[in-house]
């Protein structure tokens, strides 16, 4: 079946019941989707399909043709990284980072429906995300950062 | 800026050039008198009194080129045994090599535990890294730039101090330039360290004490591979294991048959109680792990106490009693006693990411990727599970998830290298699942702590008496059947006898001798050698339930002698360094203006110097409980650190707020539960963790300078303090002290 993934079509020649997480991972090789449990409880895993926040581990590729579907590497790279991403790196948003890539996600969501949110609505949106090392402080400004920096340069790719 | 190497008037400290040039002798210092020694000085002192001993892990690796490495073109490698756990250890370590060395930092390569290339610096825990491997590195990195100053002198035929080092270039008065790469020889460095080291003056300092952004944070924020889990080596497979449903279950029958005929599984492993599948693809290895955990008949036996009943089933189990304090005053004359008990249950480390590792066995040979926090410790272990000799293991370190311990780390190393020795040349890719990962690993022991104190006349604490009930909080391989994959393979190997750790740092009674003043005080560890549940260290391992009870203790104390908290503290203190961080964290708070607690709303404070001998921490801050829900809404926290010489100062400050939230985690959520078999918080629904909700609305973090003093490793510093200052506020905030963790207002 054909997957669009950071604007790009892939064939993928799996079991559709196969979860949209293994896929990233091994089929496309790529690295940001974590497997955290495997249940839609900790966020390690998600990604943004057609501009809402999703668990890849429990979302099956079958429910997936004909869907845009973004991963953490579709909002820049190590050498051009994305507004989000430079704010993860200016507050220094990271400890062991293994829940980062699902956290940006999480907050990628948010911002591409509401420009400017609330302290409150960050927090909501990043509810279902866990993080174990206790970054949470860092995560809320990096976003909070992401957020002004994008309504002080409007004409930043969003 | 350039800095002169040699300029004895300035610093006060006079090298010997032969000491330097034979790399032998002792460098003979001599100290400008008039102010306190710093650590460097001291250790000089030492030093001619006879007290040699190489600093942080020299001791154990003296040579210099194990540390440090220089090539031709200059290019310039540091070795540490020490492992980036996201604690951000690596950046720490690339500034004090290249502040000492005189190199710029990014010119810097860093390879972190690998058993064929780095030191041995056995675990990367206990708050020790900066301790052993940044005092290791900084002095090794002070002593290659004498030699490589030296070295300049001879060739250029000058005396060292009219040379100066800078950017890998010594560059002497009259302009004559010579680069690291073309001083240094195969020989040059292969020397014995010296026990002291002519290291930089702080007011001198390019990259220690300068927020330094960490090396590692790019890769991780950008989805560049960046752990254990990215790695995809060629003809890499993929393996779970089926974990017994309890501790000690027996695996009486399992048909294989249909499983291995399943297309693209590789095979089934079997090995005595260890059962385990490899595929050529992950979710297919998950598949038919599933299907073969139904095919596979377990006796089970039941062998754990009531959840409910924990406190006296563990008291009822017999303890070894170690006095660790008894100090007595026979002139007191004691009146009344207060006493309280604390408990807390198994926590764990949960880490979001389930522990994994890569094992490929190849002509004899095994390599093994994996998050472990020790390499060698590890290898020994592997050697003996697979009846190896440890030359022909090779461990490399691989950034997994989140450590903050003992967790599964060395279990699935332990597991992908049993998987790979019956699956030879292949990768083995093993992950564990969500279930595996809460399930099997160590916990931190539950514990118990009995404090009991009498006040004199003006409000001091004339006696305190203290113990606590642990089990062992170390259970880490080396030996084979400390590994899940030894004790269920058919060898089954036996863990050891477990046995506490010892004082000064201590396992159980870690932090169980109060650093407060007090006239008549007496303390004892009761070990408890039998362990109902797995465990072994936890992040701070009983450091974080002792001062908690401890902490509490004191507010309960001073609420009896109607005193302020703080002051009550700073009344049995006299350490000045334990003084300035309780007076910062309450300065930074307002302590003495806050608003007087009560009707759902307090606020608390809480202290310790962790281990009694490494970082101070003091925290202060609000809680908010919700009427009805009794939800606890943490809201300010002020938190005081000395760290004594700071590296980097915002990967201290993420250690802290990172600890600290941590902490209010366990102390207000976590808990291991369990029926008389099996673990039952095998998930984030059943082992819920703080989510954003539960976040404090703010998390701040105040270091005290301290240029030159020794580095005290503040990793876990904040476990503690922040336990018991949640647990005070909440005692303010309701009138109610709560004394089992987790704490619960609405059980109140």
């Amino acid at each position: 079946m054909e997957l669009r993934v950071n604007g790009v079509s892939h064939r993928v020649d799996a079991d559709p019941d196969t979860p949209l997480l293994y896929v990233l991972r091994e089929d496309l090789q790529l690295n940001a989707a974590k497997f955290g449990c495997g249940l839609g409880q900790c966020g390690a895993c998600t990604v943004v399909i057609d501009g809402t926040a999703a668990y890849s581990c429990i979302t099956p590729i079958a429910a997936l043709e004909g869907k845009q579907i973004t991963t953490l590497e579709g909002l820049g790279s190590t050498d051009r990284p994305g507004p989000l991403q430079r704010a993860f790196i200016e507050e220094q948003a990271a400890q062991c980072g293994y829940c980062i890539a699902g956290m940006i996600m999480r907050a990628h969501a948010l911002l591409l429906k509401s420009a400017h949110p609330t302290d409150a609505q960050i927090r909501t949106q990043l509810e279902p995300n866990l993080c174990r090392c206790g970054t949470h402080m860092r995560i809320l400004r990096a976003v909070r950062r992401a957020a002004e920096s994008r309504s002080a340069n409007p004409r930043e790719p969003k | 800026m350039t800095r002169r190497l040699e300029s004895g008037c300035e610093t006060g400290v006079r090298v010997s050039r032969r000491a330097v040039l034979q790399g032998t002798g002792a460098l003979i210092l001599a100290f400008a008198s008039g102010r306190r020694p710093t650590a460097q000085e001291a250790a000089g002192d030492r030093a001619r009194r006879g007290l040699l001993q190489r600093p942080g892990s020299l001791a154990r690796q003296p040579y210099l080129d194990g540390w440090i490495r220089i090539d031709a073109d200059g290019e310039v490698t540091a070795f540490t045994g020490k492992a980036e756990l996201g604690q951000g250890i690596k950046t720490a370590l690339l500034q004090v090599t290249a502040d000492e060395l005189a190199v710029p930092l990014e010119r810097l390569k860093l390879v972190t535990a690998d058993t064929a290339r780095t030191p041995n610096e056995g675990y990367t825990a206990g708050s020790h890294s900066m301790q052993d491997s940044g005092t290791a590195l900084r002095n090794a990195a002070a002593q290659v730039r004498e030699l490589l100053v030296a070295e300049a002198a001879r060739r250029l035929d000058i005396a060292p101090e009219r040379l100066t080092a800078n950017n890998g270039v010594v560059t002497a008065e009259d302009g004559r330039r010579v680069s690291y790469g073309e001083l240094v020889s195969d020989t040059l460095l292969h020397v014995q360290a010296q026990p002291t080291s002519r290291l930089n003056r702080p007011d001198r300092y390019r990259f220690i004490d300068r927020p330094q952004a960490r090396v590692d944070i790019p890769a991780k924020v950008t989805g560049a591979s960046a752990y254990v889990q990215d790695m995809r080596l060629p003809g890499m497979l993929h393996a779970r294991v089926v974990r017994p449903p309890s501790y000690g279950a027996q695996l009486t029958g399992v048909d294989t048959g249909d499983i291995e005929r399943m297309p693209g599984v590789v095979r089934v492993v079997r090995d005595g109680n260890f059962l385990a599948v490899v595929a050529q693809r992950e979710f297919l290895a998950i598949k038919a792990m599933r299907a073969l955990a139904t095919r596979a008949q377990w006796q089970e036996t039941a062998s754990l106490p009531q959840v409910q009943e924990l406190t006296q089933a563990l008291l009822a189990l017999p303890a070894q009693d170690y006095t660790l304090l008894d100090r007595q005053d026979p002139t007191l004359n004691l009146t009344s006693w207060h006493e309280a008990t604390f408990t807390r249950p198994y926590v764990a480390h949960a880490s979001v990411g389930p522990s994994c590792a890569i094992a490929q066995f190849q002509e004899g040979s095994l390599t093994v990727w994996t998050h472990t926090q020790g390499v060698y410790p590890d290898r020994e272990a592997i050697s003996e599970l697979l009846g190896m000799p440890s030359e022909k293991i090779r461990c490399i370190h691989v950034e997994g998830s989140g450590c903050y311990g003992h967790n599964g780390a060395d279990d699935a190393a332990a597991d992908a290298a049993l998987i790979a020795s019956h699956v030879p040349a292949h990768p083995i890719r093993l992950q564990w699942m969500r279930e595996q990962e809460c399930a099997w690993e160590p916990f931190g022991p539950a514990m118990i702590a009995r404090a009991r104190a009498s006040l004199d006349s003006r409000g001091r604490i004339a006696a305190w008496e203290y113990g606590v009930w642990s089990n062992t909080h170390a259970t880490r391989p080396g030996p084979a059947g400390n590994l899940l994959a030894g004790q269920e393979c058919a060898r089954a190997f036996r863990s050891p006898a477990p046995r506490p750790l010892p004082q000064p740092e201590g396992g159980g009674d870690r932090n169980a001798i109060p650093l407060y003043v007090i006239p008549r005080a007496k303390v004892v560890h009761h070990f408890i050698p039998s362990m109902p549940l797995r465990v072994s260290a936890l992040r701070s391992l009983g450091g974080y339930m002792n001062v908690f009870s401890i902490e509490s203790f004191m507010d309960e104390l001073a609420q009896v002698s109607r005193s302020d908290a703080v002051e009550f503290r700073l009344r049995h203190l006299e350490d000045p360094r334990a003084r300035e961080v309780i007076n910062t964290a309450a300065q930074r708070f307002g302590w003495a203006r806050r608003t007087p607690g009560g009707r759902g709303k307090g606020c608390g404070f809480g202290f310790a110097r962790y281990k009694n001998l490494a970082a101070y921490c003091a925290v202060a801050l609000e809680v908010d409980i919700e009427a009805g829900s009794g939800k606890v809404r943490v809201g300010r926290v002020v938190a005081a650190v000395d760290t004594g010489q700071v590296v980097n100062p915002d990967g201290v400050r993420n250690q802290i707020e990172g600890g600290i939230l941590q902490s209010l985690s366990w102390t207000l959520f976590e808990s291991v539960s369990f029926d008389t078999r099996r673990i039952l918080s095998v998930d984030w629904s059943k082992y819920p963790i703080m989510r954003f909700s539960a976040v404090p609305a703010s998390v701040e973090v105040h270091l005290i300078d301290r240029p030159g003093e020794e580095f005290l490793g503040c990793g876990e510093a904040s476990q503690g303090p922040a336990a018991a200052a949640v647990a005070n506020a909440l005692a303010e905030a309701t009138g109610t002290r709560l004394r089992d963790l987790p704490l619960r207002p609405q059980s109140a």
